[in-house]
C-alpha cells in the first residue's frame, strides 16, 4: 500500500488536506461524549447549565473526582465508588487470566490435535458467543445455589468464565489455524507431548493473540452489569453496579459532575488498556483472529 | 490458511508409534477440551431447553411447571409490543450494520494513507468500544436531549431553527440508538478492515497500479474484495451485537416514547423479570435464540467448508 | 422516650421467646440483609435510623441497596437470590406483589411480633390486608403515599394569574394561561409509570371512585371498554398540550425541578416529589403548593412501601422478628416519612412534626377510608398484578405517545390488556 500516493501535485495536496479534514471530523464525533464526561467532571455543580455542554469550566476542580472515589453515597454507605473498584478488580483479574487459559488450551486441541468431531465441537462452543444473557439469568442463578456459590465472588468469576470461554476459544482457534503444523509434526515425532508442545511452540508465539483476548475478556467482564448485579452479595459488588447505584440515585439537585466523575473513574482501567495496548490489539486481529 | 490441511496427518503419525504414553497422549486433546464441552452442554444447551421449556409453561414470578402448549407464543404474536420491538431490531440491526460497515471501510482506508499520528487516531476511533453504556448512558442522555444536549448547544450559538429532537420523537428514537450505536462499534470494525488492508500482499497492488488503474478502482475492484472473509466476520460480530443489545436501549430511551424504541432483549427482560411473566419471557427469548441460529448456522457451515475445503 | 423503652421491650421479648441461647447470639450480633432501594439521600439518612435502631439492639444490619428503574433493578437481584435459595432476610416488597411471593411459599410469618405489638388494632384495616397472606402477617409497611397530588409553584401562578386549580376544567384553564405567561403548564417525564400516575388520577377524576375500582382494581372488562374510559383516555391526552415537547425519558425528579425552579407550574406527581421541594429547602404551603389532583378531592390512590420478609431461620429470624417490630417503632416511622414526603403507616402518631401536605395527607387519608374513597394506586402495583399493570402500561404509554391513535382503540386494547394477562 505504500506507493498508493505519492505524487505531491496540487491536486494531491488538496487531497491530503480532504482527508486529514474527515479523519478529525471522525474523531471529533468519537471524541465528543468522553469530552463533554471529562469536562462535567471537573466543573463546580453551578457551572453546569442546559446548552454548555462543551463550554471549558471556568474554575476547574478535583472535587467530584474525590467525592466520587471516597464520598459519595449510595444507600447508607458513603464510601464512593472505590471500594467496588477493587471489588471489580478481583473479579477481573482471575476470571480474564482462566478464560484465556483454557481458550489458548482449546484452540490449540481443536487446531493441532484434530480428531473427528472435534470440528462440530468448535461449533457447537461457538453458539456460547450468542446466547442472549437474559436468558440465563435464573438458570445460573439456580445454579450457583447448587453450588453453593451464590452472591460470592467465586461464583461470579465462574459466571465470566463460562462465559467468556467460546469467545476465547475463537479467538486462539482461529490464531492458531494459521501458525504452520510441520513444526507440531516434528516435535511429535520427536516424542513431545501435548503441554511440552504447547508449551515450547505454540506459547512462544501465541503473545498477539494472548493480548486480544485478554483485551476483550477485561472489557467484556470490567463493564459487566447484568451478572456483577444479578450474582452479587452486598459487599461483592462490582464498580459499574455501585455506578449505577450512584448515578440512579434521585434526590435534590442531582450533582452531575461528581455522576461523570464516578463514570470516568469505573471507566478508567478498560481506558487506559486501550489506549496503551490498542496497538498490539490491531497487531493481534491482523495477525490471525480476523483472517477466520 | 492452505495449511490447516496438514492437520490430520500427524495425528495418523503419532498413532503409528502409540504406545502406553502415547495413548494418553491420544486422549489428552479430548480430556483438555472435556470441560469447556461439558459446560457448553449444560450452561448453553442445557438452560437453552430449560428456556424452551419454561417457554410452554405458565410461569409467572418464578418458573413453575404448568404446561400450557404453545399458548405463550399465541400471546407474544397478538402483542403489539412485541412486533413493534421485532420491526425495531430489523431496522436497528440493518442499519447499525450497514453503517459500521461502510464507516469502518471507509475511515479504514484513509487512515491507510500514511497518515501522520495514525496511532493516535485508531485509539480515538477505536475506545469507545472499551466503554460500556452503564459508563456513557447519562452523557449520550444529555447530547440527545433537544432542551440540554446537541440541539440546545447549536442554537445557543444563533442557530435559532436548528431541530435534533429524535430522542424524543417516536418515529425517529430508534435512530438515536442507531447513531450511539455505530459511535461504539464502527472504530472496531475499522480495526478490523484496518488489520485486513495490512495483511493484503502489495505485489497484489503494484500489479494494479502497474496496469494503469485508478485509485479508487484499484480500491474497488482488488482491494475490498480482498477483504471478504473481514466483511463476514464483522457482520457476525456485529449483528450479534445488535441482537444483544440492551444497555444501550436502557441507558438511551428506556424503550420510549411510550415504548416506541423497544427491542427484543429489553422486551424479554421487562417481562421476564419486571411483570412477572417468565414464560411469555421465555418465548420471546426462543425466538430471539432462533434468529441468532438464522445468523449463526450459515456462518458456521461456510466457516466449516471453508476449513475442509481450504 | 422509644429509646428507654427499647431495652425494656427487648428483654421481655427475649424472655417470652425463652431462648438463653439467643441471649448469647444477640451479642454476637445476628445479621439481618434488607435489599432495597432508597437510595436518595433523605431515604437513605432515614432508613440509616432504622439501622440505628436494631445496632442500638445489638443486631447487625447489611445494606443491600440496589438503585434504578423504580426498584426493577432490585426485583431482578431478589428474584436471582431467591431462585439459588439465598435470599435476604428482608426486602422491599409491595401490594399484590407481597401475595405473589406468599404463594411461592418464600415468606416467613410475623404473627408472633404482630401478636405482641397488636398490629391488629395499630393497623388501618387497608393497610394491614396488604400485609397478611393467608391471615398471617409477612410484611411490614413503612409509609403510605398518596399518590394523587398536585404540585405547584405559587409564583408561577400568581404569575399567570391564576388560583390551584380543584377541577379537570380549572386544570385546563389555568394550564393555558400558564402557558400564555411564559411557562411550561404542567412538568412531566415520558416515563410509562409517570405516564400511567397521570392516567389514573385523570380516571379518578372524570369517573370517580367507584369507576376507578371496578376498571382498574376488579378489571371489569365493561368498565374499561366503557364510554367513560374513553372519555378518561381523552381528557388524558389533552393534558399533554400543557406539557413540554422534550419530556420523553425524563426522570420525575428532573420534572420536579422545574417546578422549583420556576420554568413550569404544575406536576401530577405522588408525595415523594415533596422531598425534592424539601431539598430545596422550600416551604410547603409558601413557597410551593399542593392540593389533590383537580378532580379528586375525596379520593387517595396510596402506594404503601413494605419490607416483606423472607422465610430465615435461627438467630437471622431473630433479626428478622426484631426489623419488623422496629419499622412500626414511632422514631423510625417518624424520621422516615418526613424524609419520603409520606404518612406513617400507623395513624396514632402525632403529626405536629410534619407540613401541612403531610398532615392533609393524614387527614384525607382518615376521612377517605371511612367515606369510601380510599383506592390502592395502579400505576404503582398496588391494585393489580405485576403483569396486568406492565400491559396496561403499554397500552396508556403508547396511547399518550402515539400521534393517531383513537380512544376507542386504546379502550378496546385495555380491555384485551386485562383480559390476556389473566
Amino acid at each position: 500500500m505504500d506507493n498508493v500516493i505519492r505524487r505531491r501535485t496540487l491536486g494531491a495536496r488538496l487531497g491530503r488536506a480532504t482527508l486529514y479534514a474527515v479523519l478529525l471530523l471522525a474523531a471529533l464525533f468519537y471524541l465528543l461524549p468522553l469530552a463533554v464526561m471529562l469536562v462535567t467532571s471537573v466543573k463546580p455543580l453551578a457551572e453546569i447549565t442546559p446548552g454548555t455542554l462543551l463550554s471549558l469550566p471556568r474554575e476547574p476542580t478535583l472535587v467530584p473526582w474525590a467525592k466520587a472515589w471516597g464520598e459519595a453515597c449510595t444507600g447508607m454507605r458513603c464510601e464512593g465508588i472505590g471500594v467496588y473498584f477493587f471489588n471489580s478488580i478481583a473479579i477481573v483479574v482471575p476470571a480474564v487470566l482462566i478464560s484465556t487459559a483454557i481458550g489458548a488450551l482449546n484452540g490449540y486441541a481443536l487446531t493441532k490435535w484434530r480428531f473427528k468431531g472435534s470440528e462440530l465441537l468448535f461449533a457447537l462452543m461457538l453458539f456460547g458467543c450468542f446466547i442472549p444473557f437474559q436468558v440465563v439469568l435464573l438458570p445460573m442463578a439456580q445454579t450457583l445455589g447448587w453450588l453453593g456459590l451464590s452472591s460470592s465472588r467465586a461464583g461470579l468469576i465462574l459466571v465470566h468464565v463460562i462465559f467468556g470461554i467460546a469467545f476465547t476459544t475463537l479467538f486462539f482457534r482461529n490464531f492458531y489455524v494459521a501458525v504452520p503444523t510441520e513444526l507440531v509434526s516434528a516435535a511429535k515425532l520427536d516424542g513431545a507431548g501435548f503441554f511440552r508442545i504447547f508449551w515450547r511452540i505454540l506459547l512462544p508465539v501465541s503473545a498477539p493473540i494472548i493480548v486480544v483476548s485478554v483485551i476483550w475478556q477485561f472489557t467484556q467482564i470490567w463493564n459487566d452489569f447484568l451478572f456483577g448485579v444479578a450474582f452479587s452479595a452486598h459487599n461483592t459488588q462490582p464498580v459499574t453496579v455501585a455506578l449505577n447505584n450512584l448515578v440512579n440515585t434521585s434526590t435534590g439537585a442531582r450533582e452531575y459532575n461528581v455522576d461523570m466523575a464516578a463514570a470516568m473513574i469505573a471507566a478508567l482501567p478498560t481506558l487506559i488498556v486501550y489506549v496503551l495496548a490498542g496497538k498490539y490489539f490491531v497487531r493481534g486481529l491482523t495477525a490471525g483472529s480476523v483472517k477466520g | 490458511m492452505s495449511l490447516t490441511r496438514s492437520a490430520a496427518r500427524p495425528t495418523a503419525g503419532s498413532a503409528a508409534r502409540r504406545s502406553h504414553s502415547g495413548l494418553l497422549q491420544a486422549w489428552l486433546p479430548k480430556l483438555v477440551l472435556a470441560p469447556s464441552a461439558a459446560i457448553s452442554l449444560f450452561f448453553v444447551y442445557g438452560f437453552m431447553l430449560w428456556t424452551f421449556i419454561l417457554s410452554l409453561t405458565n410461569s409467572r414470578m418464578l418458573p413453575s411447571y404448568e404446561f400450557v402448549g404453545f399458548a405463550q407464543y399465541a400471546r407474544l404474536m397478538a402483542n403489539d409490543r412485541w412486533w413493534v420491538a421485532s420491526t425495531n431490531l430489523v431496522v436497528f440491526g440493518g442499519l447499525f450494520v450497514a453503517i459500521c460497515l461502510a464507516l469502518g471501510l471507509v475511515l479504514a482506508i484513509l487512515l491507510d494513507q500514511r497518515i501522520r499520528q495514525e496511532g493516535a487516531l485508531r485509539t480515538i476511533y477505536l475506545y469507545p468500544m472499551a466503554l460500556s453504556f452503564i459508563v456513557t448512558g447519562v452523557v449520550w442522555k444529555w447530547l440527545l436531549n433537544p432542551g440540554l444536549g446537541i440541539q440546545a448547544m447549536v442554537r445557543s450559538w444563533g442557530f435559532e431553527n436548528f431541530r435534533f429532537d429524535w430522542l424524543v420523537d417516536p418515529d425517529m428514537a430508534v435512530y438515536t440508538l442507531v447513531i450511539a450505536a455505530v459511535w461504539q462499534a464502527s472504530g472496531f470494525v475499522m480495526a478490523l478492515f484496518l488489520a485486513g488492508l495490512r495483511g493484503i500482499d502489495d505485489s497484489i497492488l503494484k500489479a494494479a497500479q502497474l496496469d494503469g488503474a485508478s485509485l479508487p478502482r484499484i480500491y474497488w475492484r482488488v482491494v475490498i474484495p480482498c477483504l471478504r472473509p473481514v466483511v463476514f466476520s464483522a457482520v457476525m460480530i456485529l449483528s450479534h451485537i445488535a441482537i444483544k443489545s440492551f444497555d444501550l436501549v436502557v441507558a438511551l430511551t428506556g424503550g420510549g416514547p411510550g415504548y416506541a424504541s423497544d427491542l427484543p432483549a429489553t422486551f424479554m427482560y421487562a417481562h421476564a423479570f419486571t411483570r412477572a411473566q417468565i414464560g411469555l419471557g421465555s418465548a420471546s427469548a426462543m425466538l430471539m435464540l432462533g434468529g441468532v441460529l438464522a445468523i449463526l448456522i450459515p456462518y458456521l457451515y461456510s466457516e466449516l467448508r471453508s476449513r475442509r475445503h481450504g | 422516650m422509644t429509646l428507654l423503652e427499647n431495652p425494656l421491650r427487648k428483654t421481655a421479648l427475649a424472655l417470652a421467646t425463652a431462648a438463653a441461647a439467643s441471649m448469647t447470639f444477640s451479642v454476637q450480633a445476628a445479621e439481618v440483609e434488607v435489599l432495597h432501594w432508597w437510595t436518595s439521600g433523605g431515604e437513605a439518612r432515614a432508613a440509616n435510623v432504622l439501622k440505628e435502631l436494631m445496632e442500638a439492639e445489638g443486631y447487625g444490619w447489611e445494606d443491600f441497596a440496589v438503585a434504578g428503574g423504580g426498584g426493577e433493578t432490585a426485583m431482578t437481584v431478589l428474584k436471582s437470590r431467591a431462585m439459588s435459595g439465598n435470599p435476604p432476610s428482608a426486602a422491599q416488597i409491595k401490594g399484590p406483589e407481597i401475595q405473589e411471593w406468599g404463594e411461592l411459599g418464600l415468606l416467613g410469618e410475623l404473627d408472633e411480633v404482630a401478636g405482641a405489638e397488636g398490629w391488629d388494632e395499630l393497623l388501618p384495616p387497608t393497610v394491614a390486608d396488604v400485609m397478611r397472606h393467608n391471615g398471617s402477617y409477612v410484611a411490614v409497611p413503612v409509609n403510605v403515599h398518596r399518590v394523587n397530588w398536585l404540585w405547584a409553584n405559587p409564583q408561577v401562578l400568581e404569575a399567570a394569574g391564576v388560583e390551584m386549580p380543584t377541577t379537570l376544567d380549572e386544570l385546563f384553564a389555568a394550564g393555558e394561561a400558564i402557558r400564555e405567561a411564559g411557562f411550561i403548564p404542567l412538568a412531566h417525564g415520558g416515563q410509562a409509570w409517570q405516564d400511567a400516575t397521570v392516567f389514573e388520577s385523570v380516571l379518578l377524576a372524570s369517573g370517580g371512585t367507584e369507576f376507578y375500582q371496578q376498571a382498574m382494581v376488579e378489571l371489569d372488562p365493561e368498565a374499561l371498554g366503557s364510554e367513560r374510559m374513553i372519555e378518561a383516555l381523552e381528557t388524558f391526552k389533552r393534558l399533554r398540550e400543557l406539557m413540554d415537547a422534550d419530556m420523553s425519558g425524563r426522570d420525575w425528579n428532573i420534572a420536579t425541578s422545574m417546578v422549583i425552579e420556576g420554568s413550569a407550574g404544575m406536576q401530577l406527581m405522588g408525595d415523594w416529589a415533596k422531598g425534592e421541594f424539601t431539598a430545596a429547602g422550600l416551604t410547603a404551603g409558601e413557597e410551593y403548593l399542593c392540593a389533590a389532583a383537580p378532580g379528586t378531592q375525596d379520593a387517595f390512590t396510596f402506594n404503601i412501601d413494605s419490607l416483606a420478609m423472607f422465610r430465615v431461620e435461627g438467630e437471622e429470624r431473630e433479626a428478622q422478628q426484631a426489623l419488623a417490630r422496629l419499622v412500626l417503632e414511632p422514631t423510625f416511622q417518624e424520621a422516615f416519612n418526613l424524609a419520603k414526603g409520606s404518612i406513617p403507616a400507623r395513624p396514632d402518631l402525632d403529626m405536629n412534626g410534619f407540613d401541612a401536605c403531610a398532615q392533609q395527607s393524614m387527614d384525607d387519608f382518615q376521612r377517605t377510608a371511612e367515606e369510601g374513597g380510599l383506592v390502592p394506586s395502579m400505576a404503582h402495583g398496588m391494585a393489580v398484578r405485576a403483569d396486568v399493570q406492565g400491559a396496561i402500561f403499554d397500552v396508556v404509554t403508547n396511547y399518550f405517545n402515539s400521534r393517531d391513535m383513537a380512544a376507542e382503540e386504546a379502550a378496546r386494547r385495555m380491555v384485551n390488556a386485562a383480559q390476556a394477562a389473566l
